[in-house]
């Protein structure tokens, strides 16, 4: 309710008083989500902890001086001792190096995948909106395919066929898997926007449809486009580690939370720190890109405030 | 509404075409079953000739899907390579995993619901903060590492429950696997019924029905819960689907042999009979889960009529 009655009267008043509205710099979608964002705690602390994470996984040589890739079995399971803080798995390798390692390919993963996604789904949902006919047509139908297959489940059949494990793999089969989802997202929000007066009057004026597109509609419609992907980077990069600990995701020699996690539950019973660690780095990642995905969707959405 | 029945069944046949000959050709072409048999030993060409003949993976693949499809009609799935049928597999394997699966959904709707109510009707509140950053926590810890977690706490270090389940579950070992399958969702679900909720209660049919003067109980209980309910039930109905799929990883850490672990049985010992044949049926029940939500639809809601 308190909503209600604070919004009526400042409306009333800036169109009583234009003259007044005039000296305030007029606010974009952009500049207003951009001044909540700057206000919002959980912004502010997800986006310290991603600083440091895309740190962590840029030079993870700052952080660590030990080899994550040197083991001694002598120290297999040992727990922690001085210099070591994190102790050592089953292999001997030092957990906290192999920790710092391995921020790396998860952040790599979501980052990638999220992009590739919101840009090919992005590109090719908001083009079947925008011009209808048979690409829309289509690429329903191939939404709906992909929609009957969930991602942990097709990942696991379509990587578990092929050799390789690289992180470029995973992404590759990630995005191939999860772009409909916003490409369904991109189709609503343009086919939205196209039909609002500003389109329709630019077209009047005989804008070209590159200059309708570019000018008019993406700036419009991008917002949910932006939202969705946000939120599902946090997503991307757990079903990274589920897949790499089903053992068909990354394989080494690529360091990855989720094998080492594997590797780690076999004995985990009387070893549990080997578990813990790497399994706590994932979850905090997690959750700082979640965060700053709740953050990016309050701002951006009004509607939910 | 028949008519909206037999059209959506009629639209669900090209997208599970689809479906099932994207992971057939998956598991078919890009993977060799036939080699996969041998493991690292070199066949003989003859009898590797021999059993492409006997299997039909000598023919195009797109002859290949539709003599397993016409197989499948008939009830026949094949057969794993050790010769034991895949029906069979299936006959031990869903029971198990439907058990699971429905006390996961009902943990979602009780506890989902109940939470999401609570919150959404106290918005601001304490309950609301800590039920917002408890799912938060939930959502962001990977599902194997809160199995390994409630595992190793709650079973290894306090004993209070069996670390694995016996070979034949009852529904009071299942509840601990559950909670694990359906910690997720069942963030997801008290998030949406409590935005729903919070949605809702500014909306004027809700302020008409407390100025008509009815019962607290009335207007929570059938004005807004109701209404509240619709995109809940969407994603519960959806759910069904992914908790089947999704239950690989839970019933790995609880040794639970339902679909989940014979897929991954499948997958890691590459018998593609079994792969395929598990994955199809369960596209098929996320495809009816989803024509089931939609028919929802017009129970809670009745502005919406099928014609």
């Amino acid at each position: 309710m308190p909503d209600l009655i604070e919004k009526t009267p400042s409306g009333a008043a800036a169109a009583a008083a234009p003259a007044a509205e005039k000296r305030e710099k007029p606010r974009s979608l952009w500049g207003d989500a951009w001044g909540t964002l700057r206000r919002n705690p959980v912004f502010i602390i997800s986006a310290l902890l991603i600083l440091l994470l895309v740190t962590v996984s840029a030079w993870p040589g700052l952080f660590t001086s030990t080899d994550p890739r040197a083991c001694n079995l002598d120290q297999s399971k040992v727990g922690s001792t001085s210099g070591h803080p994190f102790g050592f798995d089953i292999q001997g390798c030092d957990v906290y190096a192999r920790t710092i390692y391995g921020a790396r390919a998860s952040v790599t993963v979501g980052i990638c995948v999220t992009v590739g996604v919101a840009l090919l789904g992005g590109v090719l949902g908001g083009l079947a909106g925008y011009f209808g006919g048979w690409w829309d047509a289509l690429l329903s139908r191939i939404t709906d395919i992909f929609f009957g297959i969930p991602l942990l489940l097709g990942g696991l059949v379509f990587l578990s066929v092929i050799k390789g494990g690289s992180v470029w793999t995973v992404i590759a089969f990630m995005i191939a898997l999860s772009w409909p989802q916003i490409a369904r997202i991109a189709r609503s929000s343009v086919i939205t926007v196209k039909q609002q007066d500003y389109v329709q009057a630019a077209k009047a004026l005989g804008a070209s449809t590159t200059r309708i597109m570019l000018r008019h509609v993406l700036p419009n419609a991008i917002a949910p486009v932006i939202v969705v992907s946000t939120i599902a980077l946090g997503t991307y990069i757990s079903i990274e580690a589920t897949l790499s600990y089903l053992g068909v995701g990354l394989k080494p020699p690529t360091i990855s939370w989720g094998q080492d996690i594997s590797s780690a539950a076999q004995q985990y019973r009387n070893a549990p720190h080997m578990l813990l660690w790497p399994a706590g780095a994932l979850s905090l990642t997690v959750l700082s890109f979640i965060m700053l995905g709740d953050a990016v969707r309050d701002a951006l959405d009004p509607k939910l405030r | 509404m028949g008519r909206y029945v037999i059209r959506r069944l009629l639209q669900m046949i090209p997208v599970f075409l689809g479906t099932t000959f994207i992971i057939f050709a998956m598991v078919y072409a890009l993977g060799d079953p036939v080699a996969q048999m041998f493991g690292d030993r070199t066949p003989d060409p003859a009898t590797v000739a021999r059993m492409r003949h006997d299997l039909n993976l000598d023919k195009p693949l797109v002859t290949q899907y539709v003599l397993y499809m016409g197989n499948i009609f008939t009830g026949d799935f094949g057969e794993a390579f050790n010769g034991q049928k895949v029906t069979e597999l299936m006959g031990e394997a869903f029971p198990t995993t439907l058990q699971l699966t429905l006390v996961a959904i009902s943990l979602e709707i009780v506890l989902g619901i109940g939470l999401g109510l609570l919150s959404g009707l106290r918005r601001g509140k304490i309950l609301d903060n800590v039920v917002l950053i408890g799912t938060l926590v939930v959502i962001s810890i990977p599902v194997f590492v809160i199995g390994y977690l409630a595992q190793y706490f709650l079973a290894v270090k306090w004993n209070w429950v069996e670390p694995s389940v016996s070979a034949d579950p009852t529904i009071d070992e299942m509840i601990l696997p559950a909670f694990v399958l359906a910690g997720l969702s069942l963030a997801y679900v008290t998030r949406l019924t409590r935005t729903s909720i919070v949605e809702n209660m500014r909306a004027d049919y809700l302020r008409t029905a407390v100025a008509k003067g009815l019962p607290r109980r009335r207007v929570i209980g059938v004005h807004l819960l109701r209404n509240s309910l619709i995109p809940v039930v969407t994603f519960i109905g959806t759910d069904v689907g992914a908790l089947m799929g999704g239950a690989i990883v839970t019933e790995g850490i609880f040794n639970i042999h339902g679909v989940g672990y014979q897929l991954l049985q499948g997958v890691v010992r590459r018998n593609s009979p079994t792969v395929v044949g598990f994955v199809t049926v369960l596209v098929l029940v996320f495809l009816l889960a989803n024509l089931i939500v939609d028919l929802l639809y017009a129970v809670l809601d009745p502005r919406i009529r099928y014609a």
